[in-house]
């Protein structure tokens, strides 16, 4: 894949591309005096995978824990189809359908998988608190319908045999899988990924490719994510925005990044001659 | 049967009942901590608060007529009122709930990732200041609860025991009612936090603030929540204290008595803060009577609080709290 046309179509792998769903716009973050992220424009696009990516500390996460409400920046707007959104809440941030996935992994270690899924369906139960403690007609049809919706997720991320398990018990590769398992739940407009396949072994990170890959194909999930593995952004990004030291050193697609000097000089270093 | 079995019997199944009164209080205490790792020194005077309340309201007393009075050189005291027990209990509710949206609003917003100790201090200052507002509102005199909940003796039980062993067991009705009472309490508060989406926001409040917020979850609605129950809860112990011993200002120390309880039972158990109660209240009685004449009595004192004690030593986690396992 090269050139990366403005209007929406559709790639070779046929999966359809549309116009910008969120744009990042001149944003800046600062914690006192050190700056984070300096002067940061670039947009997600309906259906794609953006990868950010950059060496340690150039601001990353800061970025993905901007678009999800984590930070509020100093400078700069953040515009989700097209519109501008005023400083929020990282829950508001959710409700608007933006789901995420963290580096350290946040489960709820005390809850069984089934119970952390059904977290994710929060955004999604409507019924007022009167009718969930009398749990009758409305809102037992609602935990039911939400119930399945949760079931199909697990049979699609193929952890049906943990389900009742206590997520505290589960080896890291798993919980990986379970938080990516509540984010869908919440049939998220664009899902945030913040190091999917950090400290994985090479088995674990083709499943979690795999699966970032289908949730991408088969639901048309926009994702957004942070990638050490530069292999892996490769082969998985439509397009690539590249960090350093909290500015954008490149934006493109790979083969435009893996190009750029910039971005050479910054992962290999300058020689100085 | 012999007479000393029969008595230890009775005064076992006294021991039980009193359990259920302090597992009342030891309730609210376990709610809060297990929702946001805070241990509410205010939950005795939160019952003693709602307490009043209710009883004010029931007699319609004029809240804050003293401060009025002095100011405005009023002579006003009474509606001149007689509410209905069950209206006054909802309109307690509605109380205790507008206190749980202003303790949210004016304290534990501000103090968020502050460490425990300090939202610990926190609510030993509500204390002070409840127990204060309290005063104000409602005067300090001691107050009769009347709700209708059936007092002294139970006869059905005095005859029946009567007949069987030819010794009438003294119970009071009004344990049998904290006892039904209790056991509805808790079977609702598990299945609202086991069986509905407040519950698991709650339960995963609980366990991780910033993955909670990822999914969506308001904490402020959380803890409004939390603390909504926690006073209804306190509610319901002030109703039995109060009908018990009379609504008075040293209800807020039965706080204390749930301390034991809650290091038997463990801070982070529901279950575990009726077990704790249970035990408590059942070792109590049978240590008063059995080991109590030979030290000259009032073990009960202090009974709760050795035993504490040695499952501190031993045991720190508490019956059924959650052991701390580090995935290393």
């Amino acid at each position: 894949m090269t050139a990366f046309p403005e209007e929406s179509f559709v790639t070779p792998d046929g999966r359809t591309i549309g116009g910008v769903m969120m744009e990042m716009r001149n944003i800046t973050l600062r914690f006192g005096g050190v700056i984070a992220i300096k002067d940061i424009s670039f947009d997600i696009r309906e259906g794609e995978i953006r990868a950010i990516i950059g060496p340690n500390g150039a601001g990353k996460s800061s970025m993905l824990n901007v678009i999800s409400g984590f930070y509020n920046p100093q400078e700069g707007d953040v515009l989700f189809h097209g519109k501008k959104r005023p400083p929020m809440r990282p829950y508001q941030v959710a409700r608007q359908g933006i789901a995420r996935t963290f580096q350290n992994i946040a489960l709820f270690d005390g809850m069984s998988v089934l119970d952390n899924i059904m977290t994710g369906r929060l955004t999604h139960m409507k019924t007022g608190l009167l009718e969930q403690a009398i749990w009758w007609g409305k809102a037992e049809r609602e935990e039911v319908a939400n119930r399945r919706k949760v079931e199909e997720i697990i049979d699609f991320l193929e952890i049906e045999h943990i389900r009742k398990t206590p997520v505290g018990r589960l080896p890291y590769g798993l919980k990986k899988r379970v938080e990516l398992a509540r984010a869908l739940a919440a049939e998220p407009k664009i899902l945030l990924l913040d190091e999917p396949m950090a400290g994985m072994n090479v088995e674990e990170k083709e499943d979690m490719c795999r699966f970032i890959l289908d949730v991408n194909d088969e639901f048309g999930t926009t994702i957004a994510l942070i990638e050490h593995d530069m292999g892996v952004v490769m082969d998985l990004s439509d397009r690539v925005v590249v960090m350093d030291y909290g500015k954008k050193i490149g934006d493109g697609t790979p083969d435009e990044v893996r190009a750029s000097k910039e971005v050479i000089d910054a992962y290999l270093g300058v020689a100085h001659d | 049967m012999p007479d000393q079995v029969l008595f230890a019997m009775e005064v076992m199944l006294n021991g039980l009942m009193a359990g259920v009164m302090y597992a009342l209080v030891a309730l609210g205490f376990v709610l809060i901590y297990k929702a946001s790792g805070i241990f509410n020194y205010s939950q005795g005077v939160m019952a003693l608060f709602a307490a009043l309340t209710l009883v004010g309201i029931q007699q319609g007393q004029v809240p804050f007529a003293h401060l009025i009075n002095a100011v405005f050189g009023t002579e006003i005291h009474h509606f001149g009122w007689h509410l209905p027990a069950i209206v006054a209990i909802i309109l307690t509710i509605g109380v205790m709930i507008g206190l749980a949206i202003l303790i949210e609003h004016f304290v534990l917003k501000h103090l968020v990732n502050q460490e425990p100790i300090i939202l610990f201090m926190a609510t030993i200052g509500l204390a002070y200041f409840l127990e204060g507002v309290g005063d104000l509102m409602w005067g300090s005199d001691i107050k009769k609860m009347d709700v209708g909940l059936p007092q002294g003796l139970s006869e059905f039980i005095d005859t029946t025991t009567y007949n069987w062993f030819g010794y009438g067991f003294f119970i009071d009705r009004l344990d049998i009612a904290a006892t039904i009472i209790a056991a509805i309490l808790v079977a609702g508060l598990v299945a609202f936090s086991q069986y509905t989406k407040q519950g698991r926001a709650l339960r995963a409040v609980a366990d991780d603030h910033q993955a909670a917020l990822s999914v969506g979850i308001s904490l402020q609605f959380i803890w409004v929540l939390v603390w909504s129950i926690a006073g209804f809860v306190a509610l319901v112990a002030g109703i039995m204290w109060g009908t018990k011993s009379g609504v008075q200002f040293s209800l807020s120390l039965i706080a204390l008595k749930a301390l034991p309880v809650l290091m038997l039972g463990g801070f982070t158990s529901i279950p575990g803060a009726i077990v704790g109660g249970l035990i408590i209240g059942v070792g109590e009685k049978l240590f008063e009577f059995m080991i109590g004449p030979l030290v000259g009595g009032a073990t009960e004192n202090w009974f709760a609080y050795v035993l504490a004690l040695l499952f501190l030593v031993f045991r720190p986690q508490g019956l059924f709290g959650e052991k701390i396992i580090e995935r290393v």
